[in-house]
């Protein structure tokens, strides 16, 4: 049963993958990349990590692909952008280091030396507590201080996003939200 | 047949991987991101079939801040975006060349 729901959903994560990368429309993409984000949330609970997968679920899946598609929506879809390159060496050049890259991750995956725990294919005992008490002990004891920190990175990643969303270049007039998306030479 | 976590990190290098392609391929910016949301995906799966395969609780803990992380870079890089295509409409990567010099 479980190598049923791994196998189905590793070809679900695979062609979402492919399909952010493949298809033109951008909000197609996001659904894609929807899918594979499920997926991997399914992954979580196979993992025995319950609390992930529905953070995955909250966060990623709506929260942050939704922050995708109302950008897609303020920006509008934009069908003219071909998906041929200028520089025709840049794609098999991709294509080359991308199975490079693959090829590496994999041998790195079978080795001892690399982190030096011993490799996978044991076991796991059965938590005490359950998912949910363990990674809380472990991010409210362990963790304590970097927990902190992300309530900071947060903040400022809040500012920020705000102070870029309305910031005025030098030169540049204000962009008037009364004004029409379309107008010309707003953006001069 | 029993799945072990080897079969998780193939997974992960095979995603990590068509992120990695798709972020050097498309011009999109739009796309471009989606990709590295791809690419931190992958690794938070190997993450937590570590966790599961070391028994060790801490690959959670800490595939719980890169969520943290990339909730944060998503906001930063969304507003970015919105601020580059507020200069330069319908602009992809290549576009963007204001270092060039």
């Amino acid at each position: 049963m479980e190598a049923f729901v791994f196998f189905v959903f590793a070809v679900v994560a695979l062609a979402g993958a492919l399909g952010v990368v493949l298809v033109r429309n951008p909000v197609h993409a996001a659904l894609s990349l929807v899918a594979t984000l499920i997926s991997v949330a399914v992954f979580f609970l196979l993992l025995e990590a319950q609390l992930l997968a529905g953070v995955q679920v909250i966060v990623y899946a709506s929260a942050i692909v939704v922050l995708f598609l109302f950008v897609i929506m303020l920006l509008g879809v934009d069908e003219s952008i071909s998906l041929d390159d200028p520089r025709p060496y840049q794609r098999p050049l991709a294509l080359g280091f991308g199975f490079l890259l693959l090829a590496e991750v994999l041998f790195l995956t079978g080795q001892t030396w690399v982190t030096g725990l011993p490799s996978l294919g044991s076991g796991l005992g059965p938590e005490a507590g359950g998912n949910v008490e363990t990674v809380a002990r472990s991010i409210f004891g362990d963790y304590l201080w970097p927990f902190e920190i992300t309530a900071i990175l947060l903040v400022i990643a809040v500012v920020g996003a705000v102070v870029l969303a309305r910031q005025t270049f030098a030169g540049s007039p204000v962009v008037d939200e009364k004004q029409p998306e379309e107008s010309p030479g707003g953006s001069t | 047949m029993t799945i072990t976590p080897d079969y998780y990190l193939v997974l992960a290098a095979m995603i990590f991987t068509i992120g990695a392609i798709g972020f050097l391929v498309r011009r999109s910016v739009l796309i471009m991101f989606m990709c590295v949301e791809l690419m931190l995906n992958a690794a938070t799966l190997s993450l937590v079939a570590y966790a599961q395969a070391l028994d060790n609780i801490s690959g959670q803990t800490i595939v719980f801040f890169v969520l943290v992380v990339a909730a944060a870079e998503v906001a930063v890089g969304l507003a970015i975006i919105v601020a580059i295509f507020r200069r330069k409409r319908g602009a992809t990567a290549d576009d963007i060349d204001l270092l060039k010099g």
